[in-house]
């Protein structure tokens, strides 16, 4: 196992590198630079071009160069800690970045924890209530909160909040702790804001869930050991848990990886709608005005997360289930 | 020698008699005309049987085959044009369906509409005249279209009476009737991405089920490849893929051009699952058997291990359409997906895009029920054909 693991973070290193070959390749791909669209907004509003400055601008970025050595000087100043400059903001990248990295991972997290609270129970209901009046039921409000578009929930709920409590629920923390160093009183509107973007994306995860773990359920608890257990005199709740239910994990297990990149891509919307001070709202941003390291910082460190997400979900679903092997040999 | 043999000396005839007439199970215990019914039915009837049993899945069948027939007519179907403006009627709210006029019955009728601008907040407020009874029409001629821009046509299932309205879901910031914008824009919404679907479904089986199977070092490259792959949001992907398309492509086609692309992307969530499944699959006696006795792996796979995974294969596919519904809302809200004038829904729902417009124009946000219904009818469907999908339960 141990052995398994340490093989597995060695595997980690080109796989990084191809992934951020591709980020680089992805905020390359749109024609133009930073500078071009730069330029063409000056001009839109009418505004004079200094055109030595720009050049000398392109000339520091090294934006003279051919798009592989960049990648190169951008790689290298990673493995160093140097996320390289946002054009648009004029400040290091880490500069730019400061509270919203860890505000988007605790939005995410907290939402993957409140989508697994809601779907666990519900779901074994369902499976174990098959047809009932409660299946349905619950089944159908969960299926609500994924028919229903995020952005339109958030407006929604932006609309009533407004109407019934007179406040607007947008944005992450009261204004007046943005920059401000972490404190209990901000930390307490964080966590009075964070409902509404948790509830909000949360839904949508919720239902397919639901429905996972109900199918993935009903079909272990058809087979004939759920029977025998029962017909031993197994606890039905025991024989619920300890085997159908495990059995049935697997898909939530090899999903952990995939889960982050979703919730953050579903969140970006909802990010937008509600004005919140995650990276979604900056990361639009950056790709539409081409600020090509902070685009790719964000991009990277989802990347990260995601490889991680991976080896976990790999090594959770070798523990939990023993027939599937490690090394994945082939067969005879 | 053993004398004590059980086999008969060679030559020798045998101890007992066996019949040589073929033996017919029926003439030791017949079947009822209903237990040969159910005995000898083919697997996919049996799986219809199973599917109608479920009342809700088929009446979502039912309404979604329903509409996908609707948007093949939708210029009949639909009571003005797509681009039809009323610039006396801005921002109307949906009129009221009225069976009796002053307790007369005269059948479906809708009240004629004044204007009045609030000088205070410039709002166009709307007043029923009570005297001026509308008649709706049916099967009537109205605003001239190009059937799929090919026949002449004026014919229309419901129309306004003669120099009258009728705006059953209001109008939006140009006069348009809402309810005619929506039917057209099923057109785009409900075919969409289908084809993406398709693409990202043939590759996350067979890769992921070729990974699964075999291990080794293909199913290590895989592996890479959808780490690589899942680890990039769809957003910056959208973003960037939108900006690489040639110009000189329309909107519709542009858009078309990102789903097959991200189908050819979007394969991988499939391919993990398919891939944990068969590795445990794999193990099972069943296949140990199937390999013994020479099947090829492909033969495997096709055969015996997808058919013990597919009520998943087909929950993740039906709930793979209307995420791909949502997701040219979220796009078109964001600007990055369709671009008016071409018509769908989640360009209609762009137009309520800010709180005001939902507290002065509520019913512009309409769009949003044909989104949910063909969420939930598609959903609906999914369960019934998951528990259709093994009918020997």
């Amino acid at each position: 196992m141990l052995r398994y693991i340490a093989w597995r973070i060695a595997v980690m290193v080109p796989t990084l590198l191809i992934i951020s070959a591709l980020v680089f390749t992805i905020i390359e791909l749109p024609p133009g630079d930073y500078f071009d669209s730069y330029v063409s907004e000056l001009r839109a509003q009418g505004e004079a071009v200094d055109s030595d400055r720009i050049q000398m601008m392109r000339k520091e970025y090294g934006f003279d160069k051919p798009p592989v050595i960049r990648y190169f000087y951008w790689v290298g100043g990673m493995l160093h800690g140097d996320f390289g400059y946002s054009f648009e903001y004029e400040l290091p990248v880490r500069d730019v970045v400061g509270d919203r990295m860890w505000l988007t991972v605790l939005v995410s997290f907290v939402t993957i924890i409140f989508t697994w609270l809601i779907a666990f129970p519900i779901g074994m209901y369902s499976a174990t209530h098959q047809y009932s009046w409660g299946d349905y039921g619950l089944t159908f409000f969960g299926l609500l909160g994924l028919a229903i578009p995020n952005f339109m929930l958030a407006l929604i709920l932006m609309y009533f909040a407004n109407i019934w409590f007179g406040t607007s629920i947008g944005h992450l923390m009261d204004q007046q702790y943005l920059g401000e160093p972490m404190s209990w009183a901000k930390a307490k509107s964080i966590l009075a804001h964070l409902w509404i973007p948790v509830l909000i994306i949360g839904t949508g995860g919720t239902a397919s869930m639901i429905r996972r773990l109900r199918a993935n359920l009903l079909d272990e608890l058809h087979k004939q050991y759920v029977v025998t257990a029962r017909a031993k005199g197994l606890h039905p709740f025991k024989a619920l848990v300890k085997y159908p239910l495990r059995m049935a994990l697997n898909f939530f297990i090899s999903d952990i990886g995939s889960i982050l990149p979703a919730i953050i891509s579903g969140a970006e919307i909802t990010a937008i709608v509600l004005s919140l001070e995650t990276t979604g709202p900056m990361l639009i941003r950056a790709l539409q005005s081409q600020d090509m390291y902070l685009a790719g910082s964000f991009l990277m460190f989802l990347a990260f997360l995601t490889v991680i997400g991976v080896l976990i979900s790999d090594l959770a679903l070798a523990l939990l289930d023993p027939r599937i092997r490690l090394q994945g040999g082939s067969t005879k | 020698m053993n004398t004590q043999s059980p086999l008969p000396a060679p030559g020798a005839p045998l101890q007992h008699y066996v019949s040589i007439a073929p033996f017919d199970l029926q003439s030791v215990e017949a079947m009822t005309p209903e237990q040969s019914k159910v005995f000898q039915a083919s697997q996919l009837r049996l799986m219809w049987w199973k599917f109608r049993r479920h009342r809700l899945a088929l009446i979502s069948g039912i309404f979604l085959a329903a509409l996908y027939f609707g948007i093949l007519i939708c210029e009949f179907l639909a009571p003005y044009n797509l681009h039809t403006r009323n610039m006396d009627y801005i921002y109307s709210p949906p009129q009221r369906v009225h069976l009796f006029h002053n307790g007369q019955f005269v059948g479906p009728f809708v009240y004629g509409r004044e204007m009045k601008l609030d000088m205070d907040t410039l709002k166009r407020n709307y007043i029923d005249k009570q005297d001026d009874v509308q008649r709706i029409r049916f099967f009537c001629k109205g605003d001239s279209y190009r059937f799929w821009g090919l026949i002449e046509g004026d014919r229309h299932l419901v129309c306004p009476a003669e120099n009258g309205q009728l705006f059953l879901a209001g109008t939006d910031r140009l006069g348009r009737d809402v309810l005619s914008r929506i039917i057209y824009g099923a057109r785009i919404s409900l075919t969409i991405g289908l084809v993406g679907i398709g693409f990202s479904f043939v590759l996350g089986i067979v890769i992921g089920g070729l990974a699964g199977y075999h291990g080794g070092i293909f199913d290590l490259v895989v592996q890479r490849i959808i780490e690589v792959l899942q680890s990039i949001p769809s957003i910056p992907l959208w973003l960037a893929l939108a900006a690489i398309m040639p110009i000189t492509w329309s909107p519709v086609l542009i858009y078309f051009g990102i789903t097959v692309i991200l189908g050819l992307i979007h394969w991988t969530g499939l391919a993990r699952a398919v891939r944990s499944k068969l590795l445990a699959l794999r193990e099972e006696d069943y296949v140990l058997a199937a390999q013994l006795m020479g099947a090829s792996s492909s033969r495997i796979i096709r055969r015996h291990l997808i058919p013990g995974f597919m009520s998943h294969l087909i929950a993740t596919a039906t709930i793979s359409i209307p995420g791909m519904i949502l997701g040219e809302t979220a796009l078109s809200f964001l600007g990055l997906g369709l671009r008016a004038p071409t018509t769908s829904w989640g360009i209609l729902l762009t137009e309520a895009r800010s709180v005001s417009v939902i507290a002065f124009y509520p019913w512009l946000l309409l769009p949003i029920l044909p989104v949910i219904l063909v969420i939930l009818a598609f959903n609906f469907l999914g369960d019934g054909l998951r528990d259709a999908a093994d009918p020997y339960k």
